[in-house]
């Protein structure tokens, strides 16, 4: 093996896949039950953390960053004057061979740009995969990105070696794609989730029949919307997600602040800040749809369509909620202990728990764990008195902001100062 | 009234054995040590544990229905924090009493749930943060410096995932290994340490390691840094055996 010319490649095709934030490793079930290499049973591990502090899981490479078209949001487009390298097939396997055994990663990521068509470049990444699984006989992760474009029949393949596949929406509006990659048609994007989405159907139907119906995609699908390109709002962000959500039942959607990498006159200009704040209050609204019985109605709405930048989407919906509350936390149902600002579902789990044994007051609370800070403005317990009395809701806000210090506060305050 | 103090060898058996003879002798206010901390005092009288499978097992079985609270004993027992004995008696005799394992109202079993907790997250740490490197012998190799003795727990992680290579992973504080073989995993004692390793290694391992490292620098994204995140995520005590920190 050369490795001088493959460390080279590694770095260039590396370094273009990094943009696709998606990490996860999770959600698969595939066994070693062959006696074979990896095991993909677990949760996901990260192995490492970048230094900009998201997971290491994978090894996430493009095949290839050459590529036909011409999308202004991507480092790899046709037009970008940067070096190109190509990994062959054999390539790929030997170094996710190599870096598993080493507990390096749970498993391969592998897109690549367009080459020749979409059709030739789907086969390929299947044939990553396919020799991973049939002749390493691996059973880590493989997340195949889905190219745009390309046919079932391969769609259909790739599901079977693969344990995740996605397809990045990239640009959540119609109008928005048109304008940044007027090559690219929306239907192109659809087309590869909606098969995935009914293979897996399929699958799980035949599986209840046939027991050894082959595996599809075990961990399911997912995709990315770039955040912060087009001037989109966070209602049309969040409107879409639960879009992709219901109609292709996706396991995840992944939000990517972007990430100024080249000069156009469409796009943000170079220097622009990354929009990390925003982003990770889109990820704290996606949380709260998925995991703590939100509408997204109720965050989002022609009244509200941002979320505000100050503080997160749940307080700010209790906010603008006060005659839901104060809770009892002695009495009060699981779903609305979860919409408690401050309290995440662990601590709705614990408490839940320990009221079985006796009525809660302030001090048990504290013993059982229970983060208080922001939850003691919103809850009763078994204790007479009570923190809000009656505050109004921005003189709580205000009472919460100076209690809190927000690891963020430092890029909203510059934020708030450029809007002055 | 004088205390009791139950003196034991420091295996999670003489521990149980140790539990039965406060139950045996219904001693009130008993308290077990380990052999190696023990002092003897004229406060109290010494009672000697020698451990005894039987007895111990009858204690494990007394359990059998708290499986949760069953683990986080064994887990507790792991963490080597010096008063885990203390809690770990008070906790079960709390849970035998009322029959519920799950009262974090109570001192000792929410002590334990913590250590539980804190053990799990080294487990997992270590699961993530081992990294092996090829021996000549088609050996992969790892040291570790685990915080609590958490080796017994990340046997089976790493022999279902690593079925089909040798594997060692070495915890140099306590001076023992595990050991997979192909077919079953060994606790083994071995002379090992850094410089034992880096003699035997693979012609090959260098070029991973920098690869590694490369791929290490190349996935990060600039302006997106977070020295603060990073290090919550990877605390500075771990940097040593990871080679993406600290190169070959
Ligand atoms: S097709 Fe994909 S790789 Fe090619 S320019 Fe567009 S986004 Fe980039």
């Amino acid at each position: 093996m050369n490795f001088e010319r493959i460390r080279e490649k590694l770095n260039i095709l590396a370094d273009a896949a990094k943009y696709d934030v998606s990490c996860s490793s999770s959600g698969s079930n595939r066994k070693n039950t062959t006696k074979g290499l990896g095991d993909s049973s677990g949760i996901g591990i990260c192995h490492s953390y970048t230094e900009d502090g998201r997971c290491i899981s994978l090894l996430k490479i493009l095949l290839t960053n050459h590529c036909i078209f011409d999308c202004a949001y991507c480092v790899s487009r046709k037009s970008n004057d940067i070096k190109r390298a190509g990994f062959k097939i054999q390539e790929v396997v030997d170094l996710t061979i190599n870096f598993y055994r080493r507990n390096y990663i749970e498993g391969l990521f592998l897109s690549s740009g367009i080459f020749s068509s979409p059709d030739y470049t789907m086969e390929r990444l299947i044939a990553v995969a396919k020799k991973l699984r049939l002749e390493e006989n691996f059973n880590g992760y493989i997340h195949l990105k889905s190219i745009p474009g390309c046919s079932d029949e391969l769609m259909r393949e790739a599901g079977l070696y693969a344990d995740r596949l996605s397809i990045n929406i990239e640009i959540p509006t119609v109008s928005g794609l048109k304008l940044l990659a007027p090559e690219k048609d929306h239907k192109d994007f659809i087309k590869p989730m909606e098969k995935v989405k009914n293979e897996i159907i399929q699958y799980q139907a035949d599986k209840k029949l046939i027991k050894n119906t082959p595996v599809y995609a075990p961990a399911g699908q997912s995709t990315q919307m770039i955040v912060g390109a087009t001037g989109e709002s966070d209602k049309d962000i969040m409107y879409s997600a639960v879009h992709y959500y219901s109609t292709y039942k996706m396991k995840r959607v992944y939000y990517s602040g972007y990430v100024p990498v080249l000069q156009d006159e469409r796009l943000p200009a170079l220097g622009t800040e990354v929009p990390m704040l925003r982003e990770n209050r889109l990820y704290q609204t996606d949380w709260l749809l998925r995991f703590y019985g939100f509408d997204v109605r109720e965050l989002l709405n022609n009244q509200h369509p941002n979320l505000d930048v100050d503080i997160d989407p749940k307080l700010s919906w209790a906010l603008r909620n006060m005659h839901l509350f104060p809770v009892d936390v002695n009495k009060a149902d699981k779903r609305m202990l979860a919409r408690i600002p401050g309290l995440g579902m662990l601590s709705v789990n614990k408490i839940l728990n320990a009221r079985k044994y006796r009525k809660l007051n302030w001090e048990n609370l504290k013993a059982i764990g229970i983060a208080m800070n922001r939850a003691k403005y919103f809850i009763v317990c078994d204790s007479k008195d009570w923190e809000r009395k009656d505050l109004e809701p921005a003189h709580m806000k205000s009472m919460i902001l100076q209690s809190s210090q927000s690891k963020y506060q430092k890029m909203y305050n510059k934020q708030l100062r450029l809007f002055n | 009234m004088k205390t009791q103090k139950l003196k034991y060898d420091g295996t999670f058996e003489g521990l149980l054995t140790a539990i039965f003879t406060v139950y045996e002798e219904r001693l009130s206010s008993a308290h077990i040590i380990e052999e190696r901390f023990f002092e003897p005092d004229f406060f109290s009288e010494l009672i000697m544990v020698f451990t005894d499978e039987n007895k111990a097992s009858r204690v494990w079985e007394g359990l059998k229905d708290f499986q949760q609270f069953r683990t986080s004993v064994y887990r507790s027992f792991l963490s080597e924090l010096p008063d885990k004995e203390v809690h770990i008696l008070d906790a079960i005799q709390y849970v035998l009493k009322t029959k519920s394992d799950k009262d974090y109202g109570h001192p000792s079993v929410l002590k334990l749930a913590q250590i539980t907790k804190q053990i799990g997250r080294e487990k997992h740490r270590m699961e993530a943060f081992v990294r092996f490197k090829r021996t000549k012998d088609d050996i992969y190799a790892a040291i570790i410096e685990p915080d609590f003795n958490i080796l017994p727990l990340i046997v089976k992680h790493f022999k279902n995932r690593y079925a089909d290579q040798q594997f060692v992973i070495y915890d140099k504080s306590r001076s023992y290994g595990i050991f997979y073989d192909l077919n079953t995993v060994q606790f083994v004692e071995l002379d090992f340490d850094d410089t034992v390793l880096k003699e035997a290694l693979h012609d090959e391992e260098m070029h991973y390691d920098e690869m590694w490292q490369d791929y290490f620098i190349s996935t990060g994204i600039k302006s997106r840094i977070n020295k603060k995140l990073h290090l919550r995520h990877v605390p500075k005590r771990y940097w040593k055996y990871l080679n993406e920190k600290n190169p070959l």
